[in-house]
C-alpha cells in the first residue's frame, strides 16, 4: 500500500492520483481486461438483446422433432437440441436467465454485505458480536448444499426464488470482507482528523470509510457474477433450479447429457463452451481487478 | 494459545445450534406452506385421511404449529436436538434408519473425498511451487492460464465433458486393446461395486479440480511472498542449497494458508460430491441426497444435509484450532 501511496505523490500531474484513478489506468492498457470486458458486454447483449443474435425469437424458435440431434450445419450451426430445436438460439437465449440471476444476486448481495460489514465494522460491540455469529451460521452451511436444501424445500422453482436463495446464502462472505476492511480503515488518522474536526458518524462513514474499504468487496463482486453464473446452472443441472420451458445453459446441458454419451457430442459442447467461456470472462476480470486494486498480489 | 482456543470452541455452540435451527425453520415453513410432505407420496391416489393422519403422526409430522405460518415450533426444534444427541436422525418414508441410510453410503463418499483431497492438494502445491519458485517464467504463465481455466469450469460442465471423454472415448479404446481390468474400470461411465477405488479415480479428480486451482494460486503468491523474507534471504545467505531454503525454510511457512484452505474446502467438496456422484451414478451420500430431492423425502434431505453440515462445522473448527497451533503468531482478538 505503501509503495502505491507514494507512487501516488510523485505523479502530480494525475488528477490526485486515488487509488481508483490507478487502477483504471492499469486497467484499460491491460489487453487481457479488455478482451474479457468485451466477452462479457458480449454475453450481456445476448441476454438484453437475443434477438439482435438470432432471428428465431427469445423463445427458441420453433422445434421440429424430425429434426432431433442434427449435426451442424448451414441452416443450424450448431446443430439441433433433442427436441429438434435449434442449438445456436438456445445458447443465445440461455445467457438471459443466468445473466439476470447473476446481476441481481450480486447487486442484492454486496448491498446487503455492505451495509452490515459497515455496521458490524463501525459500530462494533454487542452490535458487531451478534451480526458476527449470525453470519456465522450462514456460513455454516456449505454452499451448494445449502441452495439445493433450500429449492428443495421451497418447492417452488424460478428466477426469483433461485435468486433469493443465492442471496440467502452468499452475504456472508462480503459482510466478513466488508467488517474486516472497515475496521482496518477506521483506525486509520484521516478518520481520527475527521472525527476530531466534528464530523458525524454517518459522514465518516461515507465519505471516509466507504470510499477507501469496498475495493476487496468489488473485486469479490466481480468474481461473485462469475459464481452465479455457474452456481444457477449448476442448480439448473440438478433439477432444483430454473424448469423447463425456460431456457437455460443448465436445462440444455443435462438434456444434452445422456444423447451426448450416445454419440451426439455438439449437444454438450457448445452450451458447455458458451458457460464456460462467461464464468471464464468475469473470473478473469475480477482477478484483473484485484491485481490493479490490491498491488501487493503482483 | 489456550485462550483462543477456548474462545473458539465457546463460539462454536452458538453457530452450531443456530445452524441447526435455520435448518429445522427452513423444514416447518416448508411444511406449513407447501402442506403436508406425506401427501406428495401418494400422488394422485390418496388414502383416506385415518391413514394419513395415522402416517402423519408415525413420522412426528401432526404438531398443530406445523398449521401455524411462520411459528418457528420450538418444542419440534428441542424434540429433533436431544434425537440428534442420541443419534436419533428419523426415518425416511420406508422407515429405514437414516443413520443406516447414511452409513451405508459414507465409505463411498469418503473414499471419493480422499481421492480428491490427495490429488487437489498433490498435484495443486507442486504446480504452486512450479509457478511461485520461477515468478513470470512459462511454467509460471501456463500454471496460472491453466488454473484460472480450471476454476472457471463449473464441476458439472466438467464432469460431463470427462464422462464422455474418459468413459467413451478413452475406456472403449482401453477394453479393445486388452488393458487389465482395473484399468477400464477406472475409465468407465459409472461407479463399479467391483473396483471401490479404480472406478472413483477420475470421478475424484473431477471433484478435486475446480480447488486444485485455488491450492495451486495460493501457494503460488504464499510462496512467493515467503521467500521474499528475511529469515530466506539469511538462509540463502548462510550458504545453504536453494532446495533447501525451498523446500525446508519457506514451503513449511507458506503452506499454513494452504492447510487451512484445504480443511474449509470441505463444505465445497460436498456440494461438488453431490453432482460429481449425480453424474456418475455413484452411490454416495451425494446420490442420496439427490434421490431425496427426487423423491420429495424432505425428512431425509434435512438429516442427511444437518449431519453433512456437522461435519463441516467440526472440520471448520479443527482447521481454526489447527492453524493457532501451526502458526504462534495468530491470536485473534
Amino acid at each position: 500500500m505503501s509503495e502505491l501511496a507514494t507512487a501516488a505523490t510523485a505523479g502530480h500531474t494525475e488528477r490526485s492520483g486515488s487509488l481508483w484513478a490507478d487502477a483504471w489506468r492499469e486497467l484499460y492498457r491491460n489487453p487481457v481486461f479488455v478482451v474479457a470486458s468485451v466477452v462479457v458486454l458480449i454475453v450481456m447483449s445476448w441476454a438484453v438483446f437475443p434477438t439482435l443474435w438470432t432471428s428465431t425469437g427469445t423463445d427458441g424458435g420453433t422445434c421440429e422433432l424430425v429434426d432431433s440431434r442434427l449435426g451442424p450445419s448451414s441452416e443450424h450451426i450448431f446443430g439441433t437440441t433433442f427436441q429438434g430445436c435449434d442449438m445456436y438460439s438456445h445458447v443465445i437465449n440461455g445467457a438471459r436467465p443466468s445473466i439476470i440471476i447473476a446481476v441481481l444476486v450480486t447487486l442484492a448481495t454486496t448491498l446487503i454485505g455492505v451495509a452490515l460489514g459497515v455496521i458490524a465494522g463501525f459500530y462494533g460491540g454487542w452490535l458487531d458480536t451478534v451480526l458476527s455469529r449470525i453470519t456465522d451460521v450462514f456460513l455454516g452451511l456449505p454452499f451448494l448444499l445449502g441452495a439445493l436444501v433450500f429449492l428443495a424445500l421451497l418447492g417452488e422453482q424460478n428466477i426469483w426464488t433461485v435468486s433469493a436463495v443465492l442471496v440467502v446464502l452468499s452475504w456472508p462472505p462480503i459482510t466478513r470482507i466488508m467488517r474486516g476492511s472497515v475496521i482496518q480503515v477506521k483506525a486509520l488518522d484521516y478518520v481520527e482528523a475527521a472525527r476530531a474536526l466534528g464530523a458525524s458518524n454517518m459522514s465518516i462513514i461515507f465519505r471516509h470509510i466507504l470510499p477507501n474499504s469496498i475495493a476487496p468487496v468489488i473485486v469479490l463482486a466481480t468474481l461473485y457474477l462469475g459464481g452465479f453464473v455457474s452456481a444457477e446452472a449448476t442448480l439448473t443441472f440438478l433439477g432444483v433450479g430454473l424448469q423447463i420451458p425456460e431456457i437455460s445453459w443448465g436445462i440444455t446441458v443435462a438434456q444434452g447429457q445422456d444423447y451426448a454419451i450416445a454419440g451426439y457430442p455438439h449437444l454438450l459442447i457448445f452450451p458447455c463452451a458458451a458457460l464456460i467461456i462467461t464464468v471464464l470472462a468475469f473470473i478473469v476480470m475480477g482477478d484483473a481487478m484485484r491485481d490493479a486494486l490490491d498491488p501487493r498480489g503482483r | 494459545m489456550g485462550r483462543y482456543v477456548l474462545r473458539r470452541l465457546l463460539q462454536f455452540i452458538p453457530v452450531l445450534l443456530g445452524t441447526m435451527f435455520l435448518l429445522h425453520y427452513l423444514q416447518t415453513v416448508s411444511i406449513q406452506i407447501n402442506g403436508n410432505p406425506i401427501t406428495a407420496l401418494f400422488g394422485d391416489r390418496q388414502p383416506p385421511p385415518q391413514t394419513l393422519a395415522a402416517i402423519t403422526t408415525a413420522f412426528g409430522l401432526d404438531d398443530p404449529c406445523l398449521q401455524q405460518t411462520g411459528n418457528p415450533c420450538l418444542g419440534m426444534f428441542l424434540d429433533r436436538m436431544s434425537g440428534y444427541t442420541q443419534g436419533d436422525f428419523g426415518v425416511d418414508f420406508n422407515r429405514q434408519p437414516i443413520t443406516r441410510l447414511i452409513a451405508d453410503a459414507a465409505p463411498v463418499t469418503v473414499r471419493l473425498t480422499i481421492i480428491a483431497v490427495l490429488f487437489e492438494s498433490l498435484v495443486g502445491i507442486l504446480a504452486g511451487v512450479v509457478a511461485g519458485i520461477r515468478k513470470n517464467g512459462f511454467a509460471d504463465n501456463f500454471i496460472r492460464l491453466s488454473t484460472t481455466l480450471v476454476i472457471s469450469v463449473p464441476v458439472f460442465v466438467l464432469g460431463v465433458l470427462v464422462q464422455i471423454g474418459s468413459g467413451l472415448y478413452v475406456g472403449v479404446w482401453l477394453r479393445d486393446n486388452g488393458a487389465p481390468e482395473w484399468l477400464s474400470a477406472a475409465f468407465s461411465v459409472t461407479y463399479q461395486t467391483d473396483h471401490p477405488w479404480a472406478s472413483l479415480l477420475v470421478p475424484g479428480v473431477v471433484l478435486g479440480a475446480f480447488s486444485l486451482g485455488f491450492i495451486a494460486r495460493l501457494t503460488r503468491t504464499s510462496l512467493i511472498e515467503t521467500l521474499r523474507a528475511d529469515y530466506v534471504r539469511t538462509a540463502r545467505a548462510k550458504g545453504l542449497s536453494r532446495r533447501r531454503v525451498v523446500g525446508i525454510h519457506a514451503l513449511r511457512n507458506s503452506l499454513i494458508p494452504v492447510v487451512t484452505y484445504i480443511g474449509i474446502d470441505l463444505g465445497a467438496l460436498m456440494g461438488g460430491a453431490l453432482v460429481t456422484e449425480g453424474i456418475f451414478n455413484i452411490p454416495g451420500v451425494g446420490g442420496l441426497v439427490f434421490g431425496s430431492v427426487a423423491a420429495g423425502e424432505t425428512p431425509v434431505i434435512i438429516a442427511v444435509v444437518t449431519m453433512l453440515t456437522l461435519v463441516f462445522l467440526l472440520a471448520s473448527l479443527l482447521v481454526d484450532v489447527l492453524y493457532a497451533v501451526l502458526d504462534p503468531r495468530i491470536r485473534y482478538e
